[in-house]
Formats: C-alpha cells, sequence, structure tokens
C-alpha cells in the first residue's frame, strides 16, 4: 500500500494494488460534522481529476467529493449507505468513498503528502 | 480574517469561544453554528434534556404610550388590544400587498409592549413599526439587552432552581423575574416545539445567567441545532420559508390573525389574505418528507409526474427522527397530505410525499383547563 496522498480539495488517497481508494480527511469530516447521507458515483463512470463525484451531506449542508485522480470508478463503499456515520468515525480506513482505476498510477504523487496537507489545512483552507 | 471583522458580536462572544463554539456570520452577527459536541448532538440534548441558545442577535424593543396597542395592529393583523398583560403572542409584520415583512413576538407587559424581532429583518421591522405610530406613541429599541433560550424538557426545573415563579408559567405567559440575581424578563415559548423559556437580560448580566444555567445542566447549542430542531418542529423560517412574497395563507400562518381582525379586514394587504380564504390560495408551505435518507435542501425544485409543482424553502436531516424533513411551498392541488411528490435533487426525482407537521409533535405547557374545553 502507498503513502497516502492529499488533494487540496480535502480528499485522501492511497493506491492499494493498483487501485486508488479514496476518502475524506479527517479535518473534513470535522468541519463538516455529523454526515447523514453519501451519495456515491456509478462504478465504470470515467472521471478526470478535479470533476465532482460524490455528494457528502451533513446535518447542516451538502459537499461536493472530487476525484483526486482522473480513471474509472472501480468501486463504492455500500456501508456508507446504511451507515454514512462511519466517515465521522474512521474517516482514513472503514469510511472511504469510492476506488479508482487511475488513468496513470503516477498522478497520485503530483498530490501533497500528509506534511504538506496539514499545513493546507491549518492554513484555514 | 476578513469576512469576520465587520461582524457584531454579542454579551456572550467570549464564552462561546470558551466553549468551542465554531463561528460564522448570521444576519450580520459572528454566532456559534455548533460547538464541540455537534449539531446532532446539541439537537438530541434539547429533545431529552435542555439546550442553552445565545439569541442575542435577536432585535428587542419596546412599544410605549397610550394607544400602542391599536398602533401596532396597524401593521399586523394579530389581536394585540386584546392580549392580557402577562401573556406574549406569535405575530406577522404585513406589507400593504398581502407580503410577510417578518414574524415577531409581541408580549404585553402592563404599562408597555414588549418586540422580539428577527436578527436580520429588525432594521426593516423598526422603521416599518415606527412609521406607523400616531403621537404619543414610541417605538424604543433595546440593543442594550441580551436574549437567551433554555429550551427542552428540562428546561423548567434548570430554571425554576435559579428564579422564582417559572415553573408556574403556562405557554406564552410572560414574567418580570430575577435569574441568577439578574433582572430578566421570561417568556415561556421558542423556536425548538420543545417546552422551554426566552430570557430577556441586561447584555453586562447574560454571562452570568448562561453561566448558571450551563452549571445546571443545560447543553450549550448553536445556529444549526436552532436549525434542525425548528424544521422538525415545522416552524417557518424568515428569509427562507417566508418572504416579501408569501402571504400569510400560502404560509399556513393565518392561526396569527385575530378572530375581529378578521370581521374588520383592517390590516395591511387584508384584500390578498381575504381573497385567499375565500377562493383558497395558488401555493402553500406543506410539510414534506422524502423516501430514503437522501436530504433536499432549500431551493429543491418539486415536481409531480415530470411537471414542476413547487419548490423546497428549507430541507435537512431531523436528528431526531433519523430521516430527512423538509418544507416547502406547492400548487393547491398537492397540498394535499400523502399527496406523492418528486424532488429534483442534482437531477433525479426522489419519490416523496406531502407530510403534516409538525414532523416532532410540540410539546409545549399547555394550560390544562384548556385542553378540557371542546373547541
Amino acid at each position: 500500500m502507498s503513502q497516502t496522498r492529499f488533494a487540496e480539495s480535502h480528499e485522501w488517497v492511497r493506491l492499494d494494488d493498483g487501485l486508488a481508494v479514496v476518502g475524506i480527511s479527517t479535518h473534513a469530516q470535522d468541519a463538516l460534522g455529523d454526515v447523514v447521507f453519501v451519495d456515491l458515483p456509478e462504478p465504470g463512470r470515467e472521471v478526470e481529476a478535479g470533476e465532482a463525484v460524490a455528494v457528502v451531506e451533513s446535518v447542516k449542508a451538502a459537499s461536493d467529493i472530487y476525484a483526486p485522480v482522473a480513471g474509472t470508478i472501480a468501486a463504492v463503499n455500500a456501508a456508507l449507505v446504511d451507515d454514512p456515520a462511519l466517515v465521522n468515525r474512521d474517516p482514513m480506513g472503514e469510511g472511504w468513498f469510492f476506488t479508482i482505476t487511475p488513468r496513470d498510477a503516477a498522478d497520485a504523487d503530483k498530490l501533497m503528502d500528509a506534511d504538506a496537507y496539514a499545513k493546507h489545512a491549518e492554513a484555514g483552507n | 480574517m476578513a469576512e469576520t471583522e465587520s461582524l457584531l458580536e454579542t454579551p456572550l462572544a467570549g464564552l462561546h469561544r470558551e466553549l468551542g463554539g465554531r463561528m460564522v456570520g448570521f444576519a450580520g452577527y459572528a454566532m456559534p453554528v455548533q460547538y464541540a459536541a455537534g449539531i446532532m448532538a446539541e439537537h438530541l440534548a434539547c429533545r431529552s434534556s435542555a439546550a442553552l441558545f445565545d439569541v442575542s442577535h435577536m432585535g428587542q424593543a419596546e412599544l410605549r404610550g397610550e394607544g400602542a396597542a391599536a398602533a401596532l395592529e396597524r401593521v399586523t393583523p394579530a389581536e394585540v388590544a386584546a392580549l392580557r398583560p402577562g401573556r406574549q403572542r406569535y405575530a406577522l409584520l404585513m406589507n400593504r400587498f398581502g407580503g410577510i415583512v417578518d414574524d415577531f413576538m409581541v408580549a404585553n407587559l402592563g404599562d408597555r409592549l414588549f418586540l422580539v424581532l428577527n436578527a436580520s429583518r429588525k432594521a426593516v421591522d423598526l422603521e416599518a413599526i415606527g412609521a406607523a405610530l400616531p403621537a404619543g406613541v414610541a417605538l424604543v429599541p433595546r440593543p442594550d439587552r441580551a436574549l437567551l433560550a433554555l429550551q427542552g424538557p428540562g428546561a423548567e426545573s434548570i430554571l425554576a432552581g435559579l428564579a422564582e415563579g417559572v415553573a408556574a408559567m403556562p405557554f406564552m405567559g410572560v414574567l418580570e423575574t430575577s435569574v441568577a440575581g439578574i433582572p430578566a424578563l421570561v417568556t415561556r415559548s421558542g423556536y425548538t416545539g420543545e417546552d422551554g423559556f426566552e430570557i430577556g437580560i441586561p447584555a453586562e448580566g447574560a454571562e452570568t445567567v448562561a453561566r448558571a444555567l450551563l452549571a445546571a445542566g443545560a447543553a450549550p447549542a448553536g445556529l444549526g441545532a436552532r436549525d434542525s430542531l425548528r424544521l422538525e418542529a415545522g416552524l417557518p423560517l424568515y428569509g427562507q420559508d417566508i418572504d416579501e412574497t408569501t402571504s400569510p395563507v400560502e404560509a399556513a400562518l393565518t392561526f396569527s390573525i385575530g378572530k375581529r381582525r378578521r370581521l374588520a379586514w383592517d390590516f395591511p394587504g387584508a384584500e390578498r389574505v381575504r381573497e385567499e380564504l375565500d377562493s383558497g390560495p395558488k401555493r402553500l408551505r406543506v410539510g414534506i418528507v422524502p423516501d430514503g435518507r437522501q436530504p433536499a435542501r432549500a431551493h429543491t425544485p418539486i415536481a409531480q409526474g415530470g411537471i414542476t409543482v413547487g419548490e423546497v424553502t428549507s430541507g435537512g436531516f431531523g436528528p431526531s427522527l433519523g430521516v430527512p424533513v423538509a418544507m416547502g411551498y406547492v400548487a393547491r392541488a398537492a397540498a394535499e397530505d400523502g399527496t406523492a411528490l418528486e424532488l429534483m435533487v442534482r437531477g433525479r426525482a426522489i419519490p416523496a410525499r406531502v407530510a403534516p407537521t409538525p414532523f416532532v409533535p410540540h410539546r409545549y405547557k399547555r394550560t390544562p383547563i384548556l385542553q378540557g374545553v371542546a373547541p
């Protein structure tokens, strides 16, 4: 499993056996508050990096989730349908959103590492 | 940060920060949208025990002088003249086109009326009311006062430990007393559907009272929980569910129009209200329950068989219900309880139905004698 990378829009991505696993950061789930619904993409959908592909709804608002890398949606986390609060409880693990078969596995390397992301989040972004 | 610099603060700004309040701009004020516990926990605390909200951003004003009640009736269809001392009432401020300028509370303090206005509308309201006053009646804004809302089934016992006479108050009762040693104007009312109190105090006493209420067991709650609570209670929010284009009939707020006023038709916009009562309004505010778990937010189009019949004005998740709920306006033909609708969320039709409000039953402290009287 590769190092976890982060997008400026607060998604994380981790390469696992060639698949890019995508979720939202601990900072993002904290800022959103209690997650009550997750709208997941259809597997097989072609997505570009930065494209809005999912929606996470908290008690107070709906927020877009962007694909951190280009590719094809491979699978979605069905557990979030019945238990969206998984995103709050384990954002970096069991609360993953979807996987992407990346067009170019090297794309993830262009994203921030954990230290750079921590600074980005701390700066109020 | 530049965007928060110009915001006003309430007398409890320091306490909000101390309690981990997440501050946002609302109606020109920096207000806590939530504290560390989060909206869900704050909402549930209000339903199960008691929550404390700072609502000092709201407008407070006194109307003094001979004929104050009659003067106020020039701008509202509420029955004000017959409002007894020690009682409060919900009222609408109307424009001459039958639209709602604001919704507000009016209390009779015996020697004067006391008004509580929406924060986002207080400047507009004060001007509209002021313009309608005859000589001898004065409108006196009270920006020197703070306002706290203590809401929930545990509110009575908490407040009774700090104030004389509050346990015996009925719903919409008004009492001048003291809370934790601070002179206070207490009303038994709120915006959550729960029993509870609104406590008006001098700004300099606000922190003393708030700390005493928190120490006695109230959970601090922010605007996020206030919004989800009032949505479950079916209560409209000005600027979202009602505005200068919506009438009291469309908004399902005709209960606030006094019987005498419906005979005299002597309030602004009476012509439209009368016409809509006689012939039915074109649209009506209704409760809506979507199927499934996906919330439909404000401005979501409402359709029936692919044809647009209305729009959601407030929508979200009901933490006490565990499902999404909404309210909005639909064409009269689609307003019957149980009517099947489609909510167009991000291009997909979510099945929904018209449902009676409140979604969560009100638990106001009604006086038993009224419950025994036949309608």
